[in-house]
């Protein structure tokens, strides 16, 4: 059987052409890729899931697991400002489980590099919902950045808000750590054992105890670390109210014109969220004036927080078939036809200083196939 | 046609196997010399004996090669996706207890959960440059784990032996690996996480449904299921 099929090619072939004809530049990008940069950029679980293979002259490789990495480099060595590409080809993913997800697949893409972000939030959202308007798929749209002012606004220490924003993408340790700072969940008996000793002894002695120091991690990284231990335990919890509201964020899901109207309901005890939502806001008149209805397109505050690591603001992706219940999206439940979001940080990185706000998103021609009931 | 069973063809585990199937009323022996591995079962008609090691019966499992097999469990989650869509679990045989789990230096005082390998590893990788690095041979059921629990900025190197000594010679941060009494670890200056026990393994019998099953080997199956005192599970 094949893995990328006639009917695929052909979908894609379409999309291509449609993304062409707005204006976008058709890019490539090479399948091989050097694979430090690249993996660095996603977690392990991407990690484990890319085709890594050794090269004698160029080290290792992968076989490109997406196409934005290559297209931000090669848009921050010598692109126009703004800018709008389009590309198309097959990327490669290892899969895990016996099932019908594809280890190879082509993926048809548009990504915008344009100051004006509303806008460019917008018109990315727009066509891409031109484009898929056929198959009468389910919208699903979020914000990962209204989470980040709302962790970056609470009443507590740097380092208790660096962890929380490190784990938005991860809900279960998010939460985990949120009840901890909140003071909702004990300290380990591990850890209060620890900063008793702590207390009487120094580090340096309890380490010595304990035993040689092997590895690369420096005695004076486990020292720091338990000054930080020692400060943190030092830390009044973050106030009930406050984490209240938090969770009452993560579990925000409505249409978008309804959510918009909770978080200025809430912003008044939120001031940190403020700038966010009003992004959000701008967003949403650049969705109307491009067509899109706001005030049934739905929006949950947690989307995109299971996926890449890398979007940092507005998401979206497109469904077939029912909403699933609770949020998130199950890394086995069906892949998405489309999805994509805003990745400002990503370019922030590989740009080594120089940023562009870039936002742009794929869609997997064979699942259109396969929903116009073409062989795919 | 004969019922092919996977034994591990050498040492401790392949004794006890033998152990646990004579007490049952089937009696498996080395058939020629001492080192070849040929075997022969008495005490029950149609079961051939396929000595293999014990870390290719999965695989065998998996491409229905052989109809039974005695592996560790750890062995055969590690190594097939989705295992209990390939093989079924008959009967833990109670030998070959080993924990997987994941220590890290004993020296570092700070770290005893994973909340706190979590914590380090975000401060290592900001310091070094690069993820912290957890040398196992088990990718799966430790990434699996890790994912689970929500730990990010590690990354797994492999390891196929002497894993303990990885962190001495600089090649990882940390280890996940079988222990059943934890001497090497302590050896080594490591310590165990206290919340890590990523599977606890011990051998056990398992069933390939992939594997051929006309109407004589079912019988066979039956009979050994019968004499053995287990329920085969609806093939």
């Amino acid at each position: 059987m094949l893995t990328i099929t006639p009917a695929a090619r052909a979908e894609a072939e379409a999309l291509f052409a449609a993304l062409r004809d707005t204006g976008a530049l058709p890019v490539e990008a090479d399948i091989l890729q050097p694979a430090e940069t690249l993996l660095d950029l996603y977690g392990e679980d991407i990690r484990a899931r890319a085709y890594v293979t050794q090269d004698p002259l160029r080290g290792e490789m992968v076989l490109r697991p997406d196409f934005t990495v290559p297209v931000v480099q090669a848009h921050m060595a010598n692109g126009a400002d703004p800018a709008r590409y389009t590309y198309m080809g097959p990327v490669f993913r290892k899969q895990d489980h016996l099932g019908p997800r594809a280890s190879e697949y082509l993926q048809v893409g548009y990504e915008v590099f344009d100051r004006n972000a509303p806008e460019a939030d917008a018109e990315v959202f727009a066509l891409f919902a031109r484009l898929l308007a056929p198959l009468n798929l389910r919208a699903l749209t979020g914000d990962i950045g209204i989470l980040l002012a709302a962790i970056e606004g609470l009443s507590t220490t740097p380092r208790r808000k660096a962890a929380l924003r490190r784990h938005v993408w991860r809900p279960h340790r998010f939460r985990a750590l949120l009840d901890r700072f909140a003071g909702r969940a004990p300290l380990p008996e591990a850890r209060l054992r620890l900063l008793d000793h702590l207390r009487s002894d120094s580090a340096e002695a309890l380490m010595q105890a304990a035993g040689p120091q092997i590895g690369l991690r420096s005695a004076a990284e486990i020292i720091s670390r338990t000054q930080a231990l020692l400060e943190d335990a030092a830390t009044a919890p973050i106030a009930a109210p406050e984490a209240a509201l938090l969770y009452d964020l993560l579990g925000l899901a409505a249409p978008a014109d309804a959510a918009l109207a909770h978080l200025r309901g809430i912003q008044p005890l939120m001031p940190a969220i403020a700038p966010a939502v009003d992004r959000f806001e701008a967003r949403l008149a650049a969705l109307r004036a491009h067509g899109i209805d706001t005030a049934t397109l739905p929006f949950e505050a947690s989307h995109g927080r299971t996926t890449l690591e890398y979007y940092d603001g507005f998401v979206f992706s497109f469904h077939q078939g029912e909403p699933l219940t609770g949020g998130a999206l199950a890394a086995d439940d069906l892949p998405a036809v489309a999805s994509g979001g805003r990745y400002d940080a990503l370019t922030a990185i590989l740009g080594a200083g120089r940023s562009i706000p870039a936002v742009g998103g794929i869609i997997r021609p064979a699942l259109v196939a396969q929903m116009k009931g073409l062989p795919a | 046609m004969s019922l092919k069973i996977g034994v591990p063809s050498k040492g401790r585990l392949m004794e006890k196997t033998f152990d646990w199937f004579g007490a049952r009323g089937v009696a498996m022996r080395q058939t020629g010399a001492e080192r070849e591995y040929s075997g022969a079962v008495d005490g029950i008609a149609g079961v051939e004996l396929v000595m293999l090691s014990a870390g290719e019966i999965p695989r065998e499992l998996a491409a229905g090669r052989i109809h039974l097999g005695v592996t560790g469990s750890d062995l055969v989650r590690d190594k097939l996706a989705d295992w209990n869509t390939q093989v079924a679990e008959l009967a833990p045989l109670g030998f070959g207890h080993a924990d997987l789990i994941i220590a890290v230096p004993a020296a570092w005082i700070d770290v005893d959960t994973l909340d706190d390998l979590d914590a380090a590893a975000s401060a290592f990788r900001a310091a070094h440059g690069f993820r912290l690095r957890i040398a196992t041979k088990y990718h799966r059921l430790v990434r699996d784990f890790l994912t689970r629990n929500g730990i990010a900025d590690y990354q797994l190197v492999d390891s196929q032996g002497a894993t303990e000594g990885t962190v001495k010679n600089l090649t990882a941060e940390a280890i996940a690996d079988i222990t059943s009494t934890g001497e090497t670890l302590r050896a080594n200056h490591l310590k165990i996480l206290s919340d890590s026990t990523v599977h606890r393994s011990q051998a056990t019998l398992f069933l390939a449904r992939a594997a051929d099953w006309p109407p004589a080997e079912r019988a066979v199956l039956a009979a050994l299921a019968t004499q053995l005192g287990l329920t085969p599970p609806a093939l």
